[in-house]
């Protein structure tokens, strides 16, 4: 398979997850800010810094306000990690593989783009954002769930899945960091039942709160609930499981031994890890340190698959 | 109510399936009582279940638009088939190939011996100002002496009934995946008609085009990586470079895919690192190809291309400068270059050409500018022409002024009362200028696509069948009545 290729594939399927996801966070926080005690200013600053995309934002935002976050964060199209511009990205990643991709996947992402820009004005306005935000990730993972139904098992495919896991990866431990970050003064967060709901959102954020209360525990703690989204392999949404994946996908192409390499030494160090027992603040360095840890990971899979012209030739 | 054809009215034009208002065509009797038998409603339920077919089958191409971009269309399609007899078709058939073969034989030795010159036939003059001789390519084998591996002709039928060539496509035509889509659209459309017409199949063309393509292989190997060259996807034919791609179950490959290793062979880039090029079908124009050669500036080849092809490493279709045939000038030449390479009279005539860089012609040509239509010798897609008969004061005088400019550059030819066709328009038929473009592929024999595409001016009265200008398509049907 060509490394253009190769290279859109995994970018298509990175941007519709992360289309998916930063829906999942803007509505987790919504969540977190609808449960607030009256008399609490909500934060919705920190998402910026979640997202990591701060200097984005002071560039074109003014007011750290609800209003001119939420729009950053799905329908501006000058930010290149808002909703809006993911399925953009995705699109036209799209548009140069449509011969090897299934053919519908190419209308259902038209059709989710189209949605996303006809119907920004009323995502935008608090009545309308759940909706908004639902269809948007419905409608990626009805892209993800045609990919996975009817594409063969070829590399396409690996790419496919390696490029939304890593994604997805990246985006869970965000996901997370939107509890862990300071929302809240400390004293709230000392209030269990308002912590117990909150981890309760991020569970439903990530759809896994059923899944949470089947297999775990049927009381809702704070190390439980991070042991199930860090460690719990059978959860799709899971770190492991992400990392599992990526994994599968790296072993089945050619030249892929230090990159397996790598990515095992990955699994190995997040297992000697016990999540739980972390306090916020080092939950939040260590989220940040797996950041780090998955573009290293990116940077290291686009070297050895999809090299920019200049360094092939050197070592053709 | 049902369809009529009392009002269908061809005018002074030859129409394909109607005599005259409301008698068809022996070949056509069918197909009419069909849309008789039709209410009007109807005619447009089809029409729309053929564009539903296009949107769904996804094909496309792509046009500039300044507000939106880049934009993909859908493909502009009419269902009403043009139908031309086998008996007909077998001599343009002949005809076809002849010119073909001629063509090669020329260009080749304009990069050789450049003998039709020496021998007087074809004027130096017109080879020194061709803006698309390649004097790189000077001493050039190509395999089977073949350069112009894809060639798409248009004929048009005059008033009288007949078929000219109106120019040749040597460089890089487009068009034949939409022939394939027609037919597909069409027997999802008249699957009634298909069992009595029983159109001779057109779809093994891709087919043929790999095993073309395929015996340039440098390698003799049984499996030669052959790989589709596009400019990417925001060239107007990017539809049908990825649709051959994938029926010839080739690489699509754009210009950074690949790259030139010192060992002068092509290879492209993929995730299993560098994997041996054999046969690339370019559909990037010659200037584009190579910037080591051609043009510096261009992003969209490959470094080294030429280099390896020249050195046989790699096979190129079309090769590089097959398009100095492709020019309106040597055009009013082909005739003679068949008598000349063939030594047999053209099978299909030219339209008659008047050449601006003979003064005799050119004063013919200023003298008539309001009958003729005045076309640049290197132009495509009906771009910077004059349509004498519809022009203003004004356009003639400045096309006076540019012919007189640069002679060499322009051709005057009358204009022909072009062969109409019914097409859908509303709830009814009314008649259309179309054309026909066959393509013909050539290696070790030559062989042509049974009909081709006719192109269609879906405006009433146009001429102009481009689809970047308002053009759309037909199924085109070689019927083979005697059998």
């Amino acid at each position: 398979m060509l490394s253009r290729v190769a290279e859109n594939i995994y970018w298509l399927a990175r941007y519709v997850e992360r289309a998916e996801n930063t829906a999942r966070l803007v509505r987790v926080n919504s969540h977190l800010v609808l449960d607030t005690p009256r008399g609490i200013e909500p934060g919705w600053e920190p998402l910026v810094d979640i997202t990591g995309l701060r200097e984005q934002f002071v560039s074109v935002e003014r007011e750290p306000n609800e209003r001119n976050i939420v729009r950053f964060l799905i329908g501006d199209s000058s930010n290149p990690g808002s909703i809006l511009s993911s399925l953009a990205a995705a699109r036209e990643n799209c548009r140069t593989v449509r011969e090897i991709l299934p053919r519908l996947s190419w209308e259902r992402l038209n059709e989710l783009y189209l949605f996303a820009k006809e119907n920004i004005q009323s995502g935008l306005t608090k009545g309308g954002r759940d909706n908004f935000l639902d269809g948007i990730i419905v409608g990626s993972q009805g892209i993800t769930g045609l990919l996975g139904s009817v594409m063969y098992r070829d590399e396409a495919w690996h790419f496919a899945r390696l490029g939304r896991n890593l994604e997805r990866a990246d985006m869970t431990t965000r996901i997370i960091d939107v509890r862990s970050t300071d929302l809240f003064p400390d004293d709230l967060l000392e209030s269990r039942s308002l912590d117990t709901l909150q981890w309760i959102s991020v569970l439903r954020s990530l759809n896994g709160y059923q899944a949470y209360r089947r297999q775990v525990a049927i009381r809702v703690s704070r190390a439980d609930v991070l042991t199930f989204l860090f460690h719990d392999a059978s959860f799709p949404r899971s770190f492991m499981h992400c990392l599992d994946a990526v994994d599968e996908c790296v072993w089945g192409l050619d030249n892929s031994g230090p990159a397996t390499r790598g990515i095992r030494a990955f699994k190995r160090k997040l297992l000697k890890i016990n999540v739980g027992e972390m306090n916020q603040a080092s939950l939040h360095e260590f989220i940040d340190e797996l950041q780090i840890d998955i573009g290293r990971l990116h940077s290291h899979l686009a070297e050895t698959f999809f090299p920019p012209p200049a360094q092939l030739d050197e070592t053709a | 109510m049902p369809i009529e054809l009392k009002e269908y009215d061809p005018g002074p034009f030859f129409d394909e399936m109607m005599v005259s208002k409301n008698r068809a065509r022996p070949l056509a009797k069918e197909l009419i009582s069909l849309f008789r038998k039709m209410n009007n409603g109807e005619l447009a339920t089809r029409q729309d279940a053929a564009d539903l077919a296009i949107k769904e089958m996804g094909i496309t191409f792509t046009v500039y638009n300044e507000n939106e971009g880049m934009i993909d269309r859908n493909w502009p399609f009419d269902i009403v088939p043009r139908i031309i007899d086998k008996k007909e078709w077998d001599g343009i058939e002949a005809g076809l190939t002849q010119r073909v073969r001629a063509l090669n034989l020329f260009i080749n030795d304009l990069y050789h011996e450049q003998k039709i010159i020496k021998d007087g036939v074809f004027p130096a003059e017109v080879l020194a100002e061709s803006k698309n001789f390649r004097p790189q390519c000077l001493g050039v084998k190509p395999p089977q002496g073949v350069w112009a591996h894809i060639c798409g002709s248009d004929l048009v039928r005059d008033a009288d009934g007949t078929m000219y060539v109106l120019e040749d496509n040597l460089r890089v035509p487009s068009g034949v995946s939409y022939m394939l889509e027609n037919r597909l659209v069409t027997k999802r459309v008249f699957p009634e008609l298909f069992e009595s017409y029983a159109p001779l199949p057109v779809g093994d063309y891709p087919t043929q085009l790999y095993e073309m393509l395929a015996a340039l292989s440098p390698r003799k190997i049984k499996r030669p990586t052959v790989a589709v060259l596009t400019p990417g996807i925001y060239n107007s034919a990017y539809f049908e470079h990825a649709y051959l791609a994938m029926e010839m179950g080739a690489e699509l490959v754009e210009g950074r895919d690949l790259f030139v290793e010192k060992d002068d062979c092509v290879y492209m880039r993929t995730v299993s690192g560098p994997q041996r090029v054999d046969v690339i079908y370019r559909r990037i124009d010659d200037e584009f190809i190579d910037p080591e050669v051609f043009r510096e500036d261009s992003a969209l080849g490959v470094p080294g291309l030429m280099r390896a092809w020249k050195a046989g490493n790699v096979g190129l279709a079309n090769a590089p400068g097959a398009g100095v045939a492709d020019d309106k000038v040597v055009y009013a030449f082909v005739p003679d270059i068949i008598r000349y390479y063939l030594s047999e009279e053209p099978g299909i005539p030219n339209v008659p050409t008047y050449r601006c860089m003979f003064a005799e012609e050119r004063d013919y040509v200023l003298a008539h500018l309001d009958e003729l239509v005045i076309k640049p010798a290197n132009e495509s897609g009906g771009y910077g022409m004059l349509i004498g008969p519809r022009s203003t004061k004004a356009e003639r005088k400045r096309f006076a002024a540019l012919i007189k400019r640069n002679p060499r550059n322009y051709i005057g030819q009358p204009t022909l009362g072009i062969s109409t066709v019914p097409t859908v328009v509303g709830h009814s038929l009314e008649p259309r200028h179309v054309d026909l473009r066959p393509f013909i592929l050539s290696g070790r024999d030559v062989s042509v696509t049974t009909g081709g595409l006719t192109r269609v001016a879906l405006r009433k009265g146009s001429l102009v069948v481009n689809s970047s200008q308002g053009g759309g398509s037909k199924d085109t049907w070689i019927v083979d009545t005697e059998n």
